[in-house]
């Protein structure tokens, strides 16, 4: 009874929406990727990366857009590498996007190493702070627990609406899925494969870097190393579950923080009868689970991973 | 002009590539260096000070090879036959856990039978884990680079759940780890008062095999010819489950040694800070040898150099020693271009 009882606070749908954020945004920006056709395995380090840059641009002092902005920027910058290696020159995108994760991270901590020598503890920022929307925030329930988070979890609602409009409805949309399902007609038609592709990659990772972002400015007001922890993984497994739609991918995030936020419920409640790590394990579980369940009928856009060279077949 | 595939790569060509990656990546990691306003040619000269200048030092740099042997074998058996094994660091864990779980006195049996128990026991826990994916991947055609990847995390829980609980030292003041490992199940020291364990003629030797294996024999053949193609093994008769399923139990098995040797033969006991991301690093190196198994001993030796002169140069002038995080991870990529080169010629006509 108790557990059912979890589930209908609004405390819990509030925590579940703010888990599911950066899970949004990672989701979003690695969908854009892989329906062009790229899968991009940086975004574990983009998004360590997006989420140790947006927070030092405003430890420095910018304000916390310009913070957003500089994240989105980093993440774009590693995008573009991603997309030189694997479109124009073809190379393997499982070991580019491995390597990128790598370098991104340690990229990341280096900078944070160089600027904060030795700090004791991490210095904290002023985060962005939740606010309600008017109207909206008045429906019984679904309001307090959805409307009433920080500017960044709105703008991961937008973001899913836009996205998905500009992917079913404006010809850039048609494009863009066209090159990750048949590059050779695409080109027929005048579209340059390369520039969609690699296009898709930065604007994708774009996305990543502020889903990370979003942990240290908002969900946090700190970067610690190993925040991320392994949110990046979760978000390629979410793009499957979610068939490659960014309504499903919102659907899948919010599934996935209702399932985080309840893991967390459930240790309090149970208390030390039950190793805390078998409660953190779930997330990761439950991933697979979802993983299994949904790869029986996972429609791949049907150049995923197929490196595209002009005048071959 | 245009790019031609190659049919074969000239041997001065196969070690050029890696050897102009590598000085490409140590060009750009001056870049960092040069911000953090040190000498760039001190800072090198400390790594390798560092990694290769004393005795001790060298000691050092062949123990820190030792597991990445291991992790780059893992990835190279693997990645050839295009089954993407991203789940070393958990396969080396459960490797450990499982040696710890037999070597600190719940068998007591002499040296001689001790000590390829512990081996036995953790190249099987690494076997078994990535079973998991293997088969996912084949019966249900679920991605393995997600799975392997995510299975880290859950590895890495359960670990501490153990030594935190059942395999919890009582005489540890409190500290997560598990008991000592036994005096008959430790791998002996090929050095005397330094961390070199016997574990790196293991390393070798497992080099050795997988490369007689990869090159001279049908098994090696077919993980090829399933990973260049699956259609084409299938229709030339090969049983394709099965080659990936053998290579997977190799590839977690290879993975799990890694981690009974650290826990066996260079720390003593189990705890959450055994592998610093070994089996991330062994991407890399299974990359810079191009998956060639032999390559792969001396990958990890320059991977190795590269940690441990970090270490050193950082302790010296206090430049982060993340640098060599940086400086492996660029030659990743740096290699990734040079394999253009092994890949291709240009044709000028």
């Amino acid at each position: 009874m108790e557990i059912i009882e979890i589930l209908l606070t609004v405390s819990f749908w509030a925590a579940a929406t703010r888990i599911a954020t950066p899970l949004i945004f990672g989701t979003l920006g690695e969908l854009i990727c892989e329906r062009a056709g790229v899968l991009n395995l940086g975004i574990e380090g983009i998004m360590t990366a997006g989420a140790m840059a947006g927070w030092m641009a405003v430890y420095q002092g910018a304000d916390l857009w310009t913070g957003v902005l500089f994240a989105f920027a980093v993440g774009m910058i590693f995008g573009l590498v991603h997309g030189i290696f694997t479109v124009p020159l073809g190379l393997s995108q499982h070991v580019t996007g491995l390597g990128l994760t790598l370098l991104a991270t340690s990229l990341a901590y280096f900078t944070y190493r160089m600027i904060l020598p030795d700090v004791p503890s991490p210095p904290r920022i002023e985060p962005f702070q939740p606010f309600a929307i008017p109207y909206l925030s008045a429906i019984p329930f679904i309001g307090p627990a959805f409307f009433k988070q920080t500017a960044l979890t709105y703008l991961a609602f937008v973001s899913v609406v836009v996205v998905g409009l500009v992917l079913y409805k404006t010809p850039l949309g048609l494009a863009l899925r066209a090159v990750g399902e048949n590059p050779a007609a695409a080109e027929a038609q005048g579209i340059d494969v390369y520039v969609m592709r690699v296009g898709a990659v930065m604007v994708g990772s774009g996305f990543m870097a502020i889903g990370g972002a979003f942990v240290t400015m908002s969900a946090f007001n700190a970067f610690f190393f190993e925040m991320i922890a392994g949110r990046g993984w979760i978000c390629i497994a979410l793009v499957v579950f979610a068939s490659w739609r960014p309504g499903k991918a919102l659907l899948g995030a919010l599934l996935f923080g209702a399932f985080d936020a309840f893991q967390v419920r459930l240790q309090q409640a149970l208390g030390g009868d039950i190793p805390y790590q078998i409660f953190l394990m779930l997330p990761y579980v439950f991933s697979i689970l979802a993983l299994i369940v949904m790869s029986r009928r996972a429609a791949y856009p049907k150049a995923l991973m197929v490196p595209y060279r002009k005048g071959e077949r | 002009m245009r790019l031609e595939p190659r049919t074969q790569v000239p041997l001065a060509l196969a070690i050029a590539a890696p050897a102009g990656a590598i000085a490409l990546a140590l060009l750009l990691a001056a870049i960092p260096l040069i911000w953090a306003e040190v000498s760039v040619f001190e800072a090198y000269g400390l790594i390798f000070k560092g990694a290769l200048g004393s005795r001790f030092a060298i000691t050092e740099t062949l123990a820190r090879a030792t597991p990445l042997i291991f992790t780059g074998l893992a990835a190279a058996v693997a990645f050839r036959a295009k089954l993407w094994n991203i789940g070393a660091e958990g396969q080396l864990y459960l490797g450990a856990l499982a040696a710890a779980a037999v070597g600190t006195g719940a068998v007591a049996m002499p040296t001689f039978a001790m000590i390829p128990l512990v081996l036995v026991v953790g190249a099987l826990a690494g076997a078994l884990l990535m079973l998991i994916p293997t088969l996912l991947k084949l019966r249900l055609g679920v991605d393995e680079v997600v799975t392997t990847l995510l299975l880290n995390f859950v590895v890495l829980l359960f670990v501490s759940m153990m030594i935190e609980g059942p395999m919890k030292d009582p005489m540890g003041m409190g500290w997560p780890q598990s008991e000592p490992i036994v005096d008959e199940a430790t791998l002996p020291k090929l050095v005397a008062r330094t961390r070199v364990h016997a574990g790196l003629i293991l390393a070798i030797l497992a080099g050795i095999a997988v490369w007689v294996m990869t090159q001279r024999s049908v098994w090696g053949f077919e993980a090829r010819a399933v990973g260049a193609s699956p259609a084409a093994a299938r229709f030339a008769g090969m049983p394709v489950p099965r080659v990936m399923i053998r290579v997977g139990l190799i590839s977690g098995a290879l993975a799990g040694l890694a981690g009974v040797g650290e826990v066996a033969g260079l720390k003593g006991y189990l705890t959450l800070d055994l592998s610093p991301g070994f089996g991330y690093s062994g991407i890399v190196v299974a990359m810079l040898a191009q998956l060639n198994a032999l390559a792969v001993i001396v990958a990890a030796m320059f991977v190795a150099v590269v940690f441990v002169g970090a270490d050193f140069m950082s302790r010296a002038i206090g430049v982060s020693n993340y640098l060599a995080n940086l400086v492996v991870a660029t030659s990743l990529l740096t290699m990734l271009l040079a394999s253009l080169a092994t890949r291709y010629r240009l044709r000028w006509h």
